[in-house]
């Protein structure tokens, strides 16, 4: 793991309000972190839970959902959806071990470029603060078990593993 | 050892199992019977006296197919699951612990000191003034006593050895066990990887489908015990937590018939990764309010998500549990809850 690895963050932006705002900021030579990677979705209340998880397991450090304003959605209802799932993932999510900051959203309408800028800006800051998820590393910890007991079995007696669960007293 | 018509051989083995899935195969009855007519059963430790040097003196792949229930916790179970993977033409992940992880992988969302500091020293029923600890060799004189080691993390089976086919439920039912046989003992065998079971969610067999509300709005959730429960309408369209939508069918709805909303053992269908995201995703947005007031206090009836949505299938979830607790050398940041208010 390098140590001053930048924050990774993946976006996903409603196509009619947020990730048009993030055009917006493009187009308006806005310069922001450039930490994100934002992924279209036709509307925030596409974004199944799923996706978010999948990008911690792949490596993000943050994930950062953009909607339209309440009120505001394309279909109606879509927003209210992504925000009631919101909820209950951050809960999820803290319950797995994943911060609170790690996983953000925020209503963005199309005409609010620099709130883009604003909010990328200081969710790289805060991750930063935060340090790497690295959900992928942690994974291959799973494997150390398996190296340790294939050398155990090749060479003899009990695997090295033994040490860390050993301070008994049964002597 | 004469072997008349070599019936194809068969083992059947436990890992960390509550014993459930060997209840299974006892549940077939007296069709247990022709099952033992079909097949010869080459290892079953917990129903007949076998012992390890039996499988270790078979020739690989001699036996047609291994069934393995439990997830793998310990050395021990891993061993046996390679072993029998060697000696095995197809291994078939048994039940919910060996397709998902089950309950025991619920463990993953603690490292493993704070599991034994519970086990041999917090928890109120324990007396233990020494201190005992287990070690994995204990000397005394000449002799040398050995345990198995206690891994860090529950994994299903698939995440040790290769896995052929997979059996959901906790514990599978005797006619999925027997379809099951069948299909292993036939000349066609399905594709590697197949879960044997349907390929759709419980709701479409749920005997309650016809009261399920086109357009699911919930007030707020309620618990199962905590609430008098209509016996004939849908669970969902009471505020109770239903894992229906987002599990595979195959059980006939066994629990729904029992009068309490499915908890999701049979894991997802194949269009799924991701179980309790899935089942979050369902129920969270079918909440009716939309402030994030209303929302939260309907929310509040899920105060514990993981244990809900995960119950049986932490292991193969997406992170696999808790994601904070397997690199020591990082501070707990955030509120990690104590085993107690856990229970």
């Amino acid at each position: 793991m390098s140590e001053a690895r930048e924050p990774r963050i993946v976006g996903f932006f409603c196509s009619w309000c947020t990730y048009t705002a993030a055009d917006l900021a493009g187009v308006s030579r806005m310069k922001y972190a450039p930490n994100i990677r934002v992924i279209r979705v036709m509307c925030s209340g596409r974004i199944d839970p799923q996706f978010v998880l999948k990008a911690f397991a792949c490596g993000a450090d943050g994930v950062l959902i953009g909607g339209c304003h309440p009120g505001d959605c394309h279909y109606i209802e879509g927003n209210y959806k992504c925000l009631r799932r919101f909820r209950l993932l951050t809960r999820l999510l803290r319950d797995l071990g994943i911060e609170e900051g790690r996983c953000r959203l925020e209503w963005i309408s199309a005409a609010e470029g620099d709130k883009v800028r604003t909010v990328v800006n200081d969710m790289a800051a805060r991750l930063r603060a935060l340090g790497p998820l690295d959900a992928p590393g942690r994974f291959r910890d799973w494997g150390k078990d398996l190296e340790e007991l294939e050398h155990a079995m090749a060479g003899e007696g009990p695997g090295e593993s033994s040490r860390a669960i050993e301070p008994a007293r049964n002597e | 050892m004469p072997d008349p018509p070599a019936k194809p051989k068969v083992a059947l083995y436990w890992c960390a199992s509550c014993g459930g899935c060997e209840e299974a195969v006892v549940d077939l009855a007296e069709g247990v019977l022709s099952v033992l007519n079909a097949v010869d059963i080459v290892f079953w430790p917990v129903a007949m006296d076998f012992k390890r040097r039996d499988v270790e003196a078979l020739a690989d792949g001699a036996i047609r197919a291994a069934l393995l229930n439990g997830a793998i916790r310990t050395s021990e179970q891993e061993e046996m699951a390679r072993l029998l993977r060697r000696k095995s033409q197809v291994v078939v992940a048994f039940g919910a612990c060996a397709q998902l992880g089950g309950v025991p992988s619920l463990a993953n969302q603690f490292d493993r000191e704070q599991i034994l500091d519970y086990i041999y020293a917090q928890s109120p029923t324990v007396v233990n003034d020494q201190g005992a600890r287990p070690v994995s060799a204990y000397r005394e004189g000449d002799r040398v006593a050995t345990l198995p080691e206690f891994w860090r993390t529950t994994r299903a089976l698939d995440q040790v050895i290769e896995v052929d086919y997979y059996v959901p439920g906790c514990p599978p039912t005797p006619k999925l066990l027997g379809q099951a046989l069948a299909t292993l003992l036939s000349d066609e065998l399905p594709p590697k990887g197949t879960v044997l079971a349907p390929d759709t969610a419980l709701c479409e067999e749920c005997p309650r489908k016809d009261s399920k509300p086109e357009d699911l709005s919930v007030k707020t959730f309620k618990r199962p015990h905590l609430t008098p429960m209509d016996a004939a309408l849908c669970f969902l369209a009471q505020g109770i937590v239903c894992m229906g939508p987002a599990t595979r069918s195959g059980c006939e709805g066994l629990c729904i018939q029992g009068a309490m909303p499915c908890t999701g053992c049979f894991g997802p269908t194949s269009r799924v990764r991701d179980q309790g995201a899935k089942a979050l995703s369902a129920l969270a947005s079918s909440v009716e309010g939309k402030e994030d007031r209303e929302i939260e206090s309907a929310l509040a009836g899920i105060p514990d998500p993981v244990g809900t949505f995960y119950r049986y299938g932490l292991a193969k979830s997406l992170l696999r549990g808790k994601v904070g607790h397997l690199c020591s050398d990082r501070p707990e940041s955030i509120k990690t809850g104590s085993m107690e208010s856990r229970l």
